[in-house]
């Protein structure tokens, strides 16, 4: 087996220059079509043979794993990863995908050493160019936050532009972003050094082996029906590109896997007269839409257009395949504006325009990780046309995930769990990805909202709420307001709000914002995830006790902040849960959580037929009654005194609010204001709003949206699951001791390791910065991500930010570390070393002072109001 | 008021000019250069005056410039109406050939009143000289597509279970007026009892009342005509005992496309007689109904009803005028049906069907599926001869109209070439004063020897449809008198199939540049554009029809001048354009060949 592997390897070698290989459509020799018996089993089938699949392979056989089989439909790298345009770029939006991409970098670059293969890879670096202001900003905060992760990069003139390469025009300029470390690399070439490491390691590898389905039993892999037999396995790998929606569709439990293909092209032109150098630099335009590297002593230049074609809906279609042509009226766009960076290759000869398919996801993040309902079942695709730059390093952290359980980072922002079924309509995938693909290359403003696939989960307030001026963002397909727009503001349209400085809805807000610290809002929060879990006796109680780290023993009626958390004490879901009955829970988590915590809780949940847990999302609307009035109008309408007394804050009652009876009420608001939740049957949803609004108005009642309530929540200091805490963050880390009770009198999932960081201390700290001298009005406003710099060095990334209207300031919520001066170790961060700092936070290269808090600012809490503070104007309606 | 100049186009699309070029030879010479706006020929000229404010003839002032966007505002359409008017006494009124009309009468001032009564243009602009000073015409591009779509409608065809099983894809619809309203009709309907659907134009002249009630009823006399005996039955038994009726008719209907509701009750009396009469007839032992017979009963009866409900008249003075204008005024019709395969075409008048067929080698050709019924057409010509006394033959056909008047020779209403002269005299006597008042009603035409001289009968087509056959393209004369049939499928041809995508630039083996392959596509995207303007293959061509310079592709600058007209000056330029372009589903049309 492994002397056939290396003839392909050998064949391919013969050939360096690839490319021409791929034009010269090179047949397989028919030496190869014989067909060799397969293995019956293995520990884990890897599916596809490009540069994603060989290095899972190739990390998982690094780590120790040998039982390993690829298999590969075609031949070994002769997917998209054979078309790749071969551009290995560091300069991502994400941290966790630069590190995957310098990863990936620093593996490629001994791969020929390691290996013998030859991978053409050239250090040549990338120049990012900048026609716009706004453009410039953004590509300051990649640079910002690619240096405290060590990747040296610069922000450059124009001037300095022009030197790094001979024919960029470079008039229309105002800046650019020099990465020197951003290589070229034939990326076939890299698939079979990894596959061919692989193989030393033990992998064994097949070509033109298609697996039919995955097999599998009670929920788990059990093995791959391929067209040459069944291989017995633990684990699948589902890394088949752009086929990975279709295979992961064809088990009987299907993995819903959303990604789409559109076809891409880019030119490859003759060399120029003078062959351009081989080190020549990269050079990304985003706003021109096109990159442009050298090769072969001419040009490669491709782009992301703003009519994308989607190809493959359907599924795998010979007919499409054989008709992927050159489509230059298609490409005109893109050739204009290679003309205009660089006018000087007009005389260049045109050798091909080739097309070739790439992924999108929904998010234009890949997808990596376990399948939630088939365990065993692993994916890494829609790798949205960087499969190069991160495959090396996403590699790596699926092969963590597989051999350790989970990864070495953060990857929440990739996992495959983000997604549900329900992102997996056809129709769906092939609008987003129309939207996603020009994306890659739109500047990537701060709170942008997809516009294509919404309106798909609303609540039944939804038109009520949309004909009193609601603007929408979306959140794992629900429809959730943002703000609402009075009826005489007039709003700048979409493509003009795009800013990274003060929004036109700054003024909204903090009229929602203040009503709800003075009067009462009502937010309609029905997209977060609601479970209900269910026994006959005790084993709610038990299992729940197990899997979260605050007591749940408690009496009926009490709501319990918690987390739960994994082996290792980090947050896999933090979520509230109120204790409807003995035997009976209603759990509330984030929104992104439905398919993940599902998942969690029936994987660790014992087989018991007495236990039901249930996904109630669908059945309750939430409305969310903030602020100091909202015991005002409800104790209104269901004549019941709502009063502390009476109404305890965590406290749960089922109570008749209006005419309808039912309706679940709880004494929290996630902000930290006072106020309540209602959970409403759907059917009452539309009456108990009308109640709420009619009986509220003299009350100065108003809608509300998500924006007020971040601002809200943010300046209280409080996380939210998936933007601030991760599978990484304990609660020692964010200050929430009080929500672990290590002495519950039974054992907990994280426990030990809760225990272990108690005696140790925390290497992390989630820490509140309230900016000083940031002007709203004109300075760059904070986003996430921005890094964070005490006493001038750097010790964190924030994770969300909001203006506080109440402190007049901006907040930003992040995590401080503390890196050892010698040799960057993480060390013990202690409350001291957190106070005793002055704190910086870079804003798209500008530092700006921040106060360091490591709990919330006490007087946002005290809501009573002076009654000399009372004035005219408070008897007006809101 | 002195006009200074006329320039006029080198093809004049009005039927008064009957010696074409007329226009030409009769407008007064251009004595100052400065004022014309286009010099060039084969431009369309703006009258305008040069007596005053010379100065200002090159500079527009900002706030005419305002007035352009709303063509149709009236404050304009007045102003030009003024220049309008007077060139008309001039030229028309003093001329020979007086009419622009297809139909020709005089006087001509009682014409316009019986029309559309309006005040005098002269009076009302005398102290508004201030605003008509000269200006150029220039429609932007959006201004120039949303007149061209105002009227656009397309109909597809829906599909079951992912399958399209009808012959037909789908239509495209549109027309642009020339007159004030305009007199053209159009509908399409599909039969909901039998197979097949139904799509006409319809060409009025003498007003609109006549094609908008031949638009409204005619269907459902075809639609009744081909209803087997039981359905009929099955109707007039609803009827009689008050339950819901069965519909017969789907309208595929442009919002503009309006129905009258007075008229309805009495519609329908007459369409229940017709199908009461055809129960009688039939004694429901045939069941074989022949589509050809059914189209010419329809419209025979519908033109015959037309013409009885005149006479009788209607107890509501409002419906007694609206049946005497219906009776009164005439419209052609060019109707097809299209069953299956089947395709029948039945005309009256000088509308016209044409089929596209596109040949193996992927070459456009016309097939035409319709013959005019006017002086060109030496059969109808002979027809007529024949059916009058050999006395008459000198002025039955006279300068190529129906007794020196009409330009059709087949028509419904237009009752002034049907009725005995008694008949006419009496029921305009009895008639309401509007028509008493009126004459052009009373005129009665010269030589009115031996009526009927028109009839309605339709002349039917039939074509069994082939896969090669694309489309049918049902318009008015408006389009036929500015295109040649060859032109008009090539460029629906071509917009239908998307002919730049059917041939992708493919760099081969060849040397080509970036450069020149950069001149190479920006060349074909402005190509494309002007199909991509369209979503609807009638605009398409109505953008050409109107639009074409001498080379065949459509000049903005023409286009922007044509559409601009004021509504008095529109009519002598071009008539009213209807068009329906019915596409044909090979697949579905292969499938029906295969079978048989």
């Amino acid at each position: 087996m492994f002397h056939r592997f290396l003839s392909i390897i050998r064949r391919q070698r013969t050939s360096p220059r690839w490319q021409k290989q791929c034009l010269a459509r090179s047949s397989a020799s028919a030496a190869e079509a014989h067909s060799v018996a397969l293995p019956a089993q293995a520990q884990v089938v890897i599916c596809g043979g490009g540069i994603v699949g060989t290095s899972v392979a190739y990390h998982l056989s690094r780590m120790g794993w040998k039982d390993i089989i690829l298999l590969e439909q075609g031949r070994l790298a002769a997917g998209s990863t054979r078309f790749c345009a071969g551009i290995l770029s560091t300069a991502r939006h994400l941290t966790i995908e630069q590190k995957m991409a310098d990863y990936s970098n620093k593996l490629y670059q001994q791969l020929e050493q390691e290996t013998g293969i030859q991978t053409g890879y050239v250090r040549t670096g990338s120049v990012f160019l900048a026609q716009t202001q706004d453009r410039l900003i953004s590509l300051k905060r990649i640079n910002s936050r690619l240096n405290v992760i060590g990747i040296p990069s610069e922000i450059i003139s124009p001037k300095k532009v022009a030197e790094l390469h001979p024919f960029l025009n470079m008039h229309d300029l105002v800046g650019a972003m020099h990465v020197p470390e951003d290589a070229v690399v034939s990326s076939a070439d890299v698939a079979l050094a990894l596959a061919s490491a692989a193989s030393q390691n033990g992998v064994q590898i097949y070509d033109r082996t298609s697996v039919l389905h995955v097999m599998v039993k009670k929920g788990q892999v059990t093995g791959v029906e391929t067209d040459k037999g069944q291989i017995e396995c633990q684990y699948f790998v589902n890394c088949a590109g752009q086929w990975a929606y279709e295979l992961g569709l064809s088990n009987e439990e299907p993995v819903s896997i959303p990604l789409h293909a559109c076809e891409h092209f880019y030119l490859l032109t003759r060399p120029l007269e003078t062959p351009l150098q081989n080190n020549t630099p990269t050079v990304v335009d985003p706003d021109g839409r096109i990159y442009i590297r050298n090769w072969q002593g001419g040009i490669l230049s491709g782009g992301f257009e703003k009519n994308p074609k989607p190809i493959f809906t359907e599924g795998k279609n010979q007919l499409e395949i054989q008709n992927l042509q050159e489509d230059w009226d298609h490409f005109e766009p893109l050739l204009s504006s290679l003309l205009r960076r660089m006018p000087e290759l007009e005389t260049l000869e045109i050798m091909k325009l080739v097309n070739c398919p790439e992924t999108f996801t929904p998010d234009m993040r890949c997808i990596m990780g376990e399948s939630p309902v088939v365990s065993g079942y692993f994916v890494l695709a829609g790798m949205n046309s960087a499969g190069l730059s991160f495959g090396g390093g996403a590699g790596k952290y699926l092969a963590e995930w597989i051999v350790h359980g989970y990864p070495s980072e953060n990857v929440w922002e990739l996992d495959l769990k983000r997604f549900g079924a329900l992102q997996s309509s056809r129709t769906f995938l092939r609008h987003r990805v129309m939207e996603v693909m020009p994306l890659i290359y739109d500047l990537k403003v701060p709170r942008w909202d997809f516009q294509t696939g919404r309106q798909l989960r609303t609540s039944p307030l939804y038109d009520r709420l949309d004909a009193q001026g609601a603007r929408w963002m979306e959140k794992h397909g629900f429809e959730r307001p943002k703000y609402f727009v009075p009826p005489d503001k007039d709003l700048l349209a979409l493509e003009q709000s795009k800013t990274f400085y003060k929004p036109d809805w700054f003024d909204i807000v903090e009229s929602e914002v203040k009503c709800c610290k003075e009067a009462v809002c009502v937010i309609d929060m029905s997209s977060f995830t609601k479970f209900e879990i269910t026994s006959t006796g005790d084993q709610a109680l038990e299992v729940l006790q197990f899997l979260f780290s605050n007591d749940l023993d408690v009496p009926v009626g009490h709501i319990v902040h918690t987390g739960m958390l994994n082996e290792a004490g980090g947050y896999e879901n933090d979520c509230s849960i109120a204790r409807l009955s003995k035997r009976s829970f209603f759990m509330i988590s984030p929104t992104d959580q439905q398919v993940h915590c599902w998942a969690w809780l029936k994987k660790h949940m014992p087989e018991d037929s007495n236990l039901v847990l249930e996904d109630v999302t669908w059945k309750y609307t939430a409305l969310n009654l903030i602020g100091p009035r909202a015991v005002d109008v409800l104790s209104e309408l269901s004549y019941a005194p709502m009063t502390a007394d009476h109404f305890p804050t965590l406290f749960c009652k089922e109570m008749s609010v209006g005419y309808a009876n039912g309706i679940r009420v709880m004494s929290m608001t996630h902000t930290g204001e006072p106020g309540f939740m209602l959970y409403i049957p759907i059917e009452y949803a539309l009456h108990v709003y009308n109640e709420v609004m009619n009986v509220g108005q003299k009350y100065g009642i108003r809608n509300a949206g998500y924006y007020a309530l971040r601002s809200l929540r943010i300046e209280k200091f409080f996380a939210f699951w998936g933007q601030d805490l991760n599978m990484l963050t304990t609660p020692l880390e964010c200050g929430r001791e009080s929500r672990v009770k290590l002495e519950k009198g039974m054992d907990f999932m994280g426990r030990d390791a809760l225990l272990q960081q108690k005696q140790n201390g925390v290497y992390k700290r989630f820490t509140m910065f309230i900016l000083e001298d940031h002007d709203t009005d004109l300075d760059l406003w904070p986003w996430w991500g921005e890094p964070i710099y005490r006493n001038g060095r750097y010790v964190g990334q924030t994770t969300s930010s909001a203006y506080s209207y109440t402190l007049e300031r901006h907040v930003c919520l992040g995590f401080v570390h503390n890196f050892s001066e010698d040799t960057g170790e993480e060390q013990v961060v202690t409350v001291d070393f957190v106070n005793r700092g002055e704190y910086e936070i870079d804003i798209a290269g500008y530092r700006f002072q921040a106060k360091a808090k490591l709990y919330p600012v006490a007087s946002l809490f005290t809501h009573k109001r002076r009654k000399d503070d009372v004035e005219l104007s408070d008897l007006h309606g809101k | 008021m002195s006009i200074s100049a006329l320039l006029s186009m080198g093809r004049c699309c009005c039927r008064c000019c009957c010696p074409r070029g007329l226009w030409m030879l009769s407008a007064p010479r251009c004595d100052d250069r400065r004022m014309c706006v286009c010099p060039g020929p084969r431009r369309i000229g703006i009258p305008v005056r040069s007596s005053s404010l010379p100065l200002f003839s090159d500079a527009m002032p900002a706030p005419t410039q305002l007035f352009f966007p709303l063509v149709r505002n009236c404050e304009l359409s007045r102003i030009y109406g003024t220049a309008c008017y007077c060139h008309h006494k001039h030229l028309c009124c003093s001329s020979p050939y007086l009419s622009q009309s297809r139909l020709r009468y005089t006087p001509h001032p009682a014409y316009a009143t019986f029309c559309r009564p309006k005040e005098s243009w002269w009076q009302y602009t005398q102290g508004r000289r201030y605003a008509s000073t000269p200006q150029k015409f220039y429609l932007t591009p959006p201004q120039v597509n949303s007149i061209l779509k105002a009227n656009e409608y397309s109909f597809k065809v829906p599909e079951f279970d992912g399958k399209n099983v009808s012959s037909i894809l789908g239509f495209d619809s549109n027309q642009l007026p020339a007159n004030a309203p305009i007199e053209d009709r159009r509908s399409a309907a599909t039969c909901l009892q039998t197979r097949g659907m139904l799509l006409g134009v319809f060409d009025g002249h003498a007003g609109c009342a006549c094609s908008q009630a031949v638009s409204e009823r005619l269907f459902y006399y075809i639609a009744v005509s081909l209803l087997p005996h039981e359905t009929l039955l099955e109707i007039e038994n609803a009827v009689e005992s008050g339950r819901a009726l069965l519909p017969i008719l789907q309208w595929h209907k442009h919002p503009n496309d309006y129905f009258s509701k007075e008229a309805s009750k009495l519609y329908f009396n007459s369409l229940r007689t017709y199908w009461q009469e055809l129960i009688d007839l039939n004694t429901g032992e045939s069941t074989d109904i022949d589509v050809k017979e059914a189209l010419i009963n329809a419209f025979k009866r519908l033109d015959n009803d037309i013409s009885l409900e005149a006479q009788v008249g209607d107890p509501n003075s409002f419906l007694n005028y609206l049946v005497l204008r219906v009776a009164f005024s005439g419209a052609t019709a060019c109707v097809a049906h299209v069953d299956g395969v089947d395709l029948h075409v039945a005309n009256t008048g000088d509308s016209r069907a044409m089929l596209g067929v596109q040949e193996e080698d992927g070459s456009w050709s016309a097939v035409t599926l319709s013959n005019d019924h006017n002086a060109q057409n030496e059969r109808e010509v002979e027809r007529l001869k024949l059916e009058h006394p050999k006395s008459e033959a000198k002025s039955v056909v006279k300068q190529d109209r129906l007794l020196g008047l009409l330009m059709p020779f087949r028509a419904f209403g237009d009752v002034k070439f049907k009725w005995s002269i008694d008949l006419q005299k009496r029921v305009i006597e009895s008639g309401p004063d509007q028509l008493n008042d009126n004459e052009y009603t009373k005129f009665i035409p010269p030589n009115y020897h031996t009526p009927p001289y028109l009839t309605a009968e339709p002349e039917v087509t039939y074509h069994r449809l082939r896969p090669q056959d694309k489309f049918l393209v049902l318009a008015t004369d408006g389009l036929w008198e500015t295109m040649h049939r060859h032109d008009v499928v090539k460029i629906v041809g071509e917009y239908l199939t998307g002919m730049h995508h059917q041939q992708p630039i493919a760099v081969g083996g060849y040397k080509v540049t970036l450069g020149q392959m950069h001149g190479l596509l920006t060349e074909r995207r402005a190509k494309m554009s002007s199909v991509f303007e369209d979503q609807n293959a009638a605009t398409h061509l109505i953008r050409h029809a109107v639009g074409n310079n001498e080379f065949g592709a459509v000049d903005h600058e023409r286009l922007s001048k044509m559409l601009s007209l004021p509504e008095e000056l529109a009519r002598m330029y071009r008539d009213d354009i209807t068009i329906i372009v019915v596409q044909f589903n090979s697949h579905v049309v292969g499938a029906y060949q295969n079978q048989e």
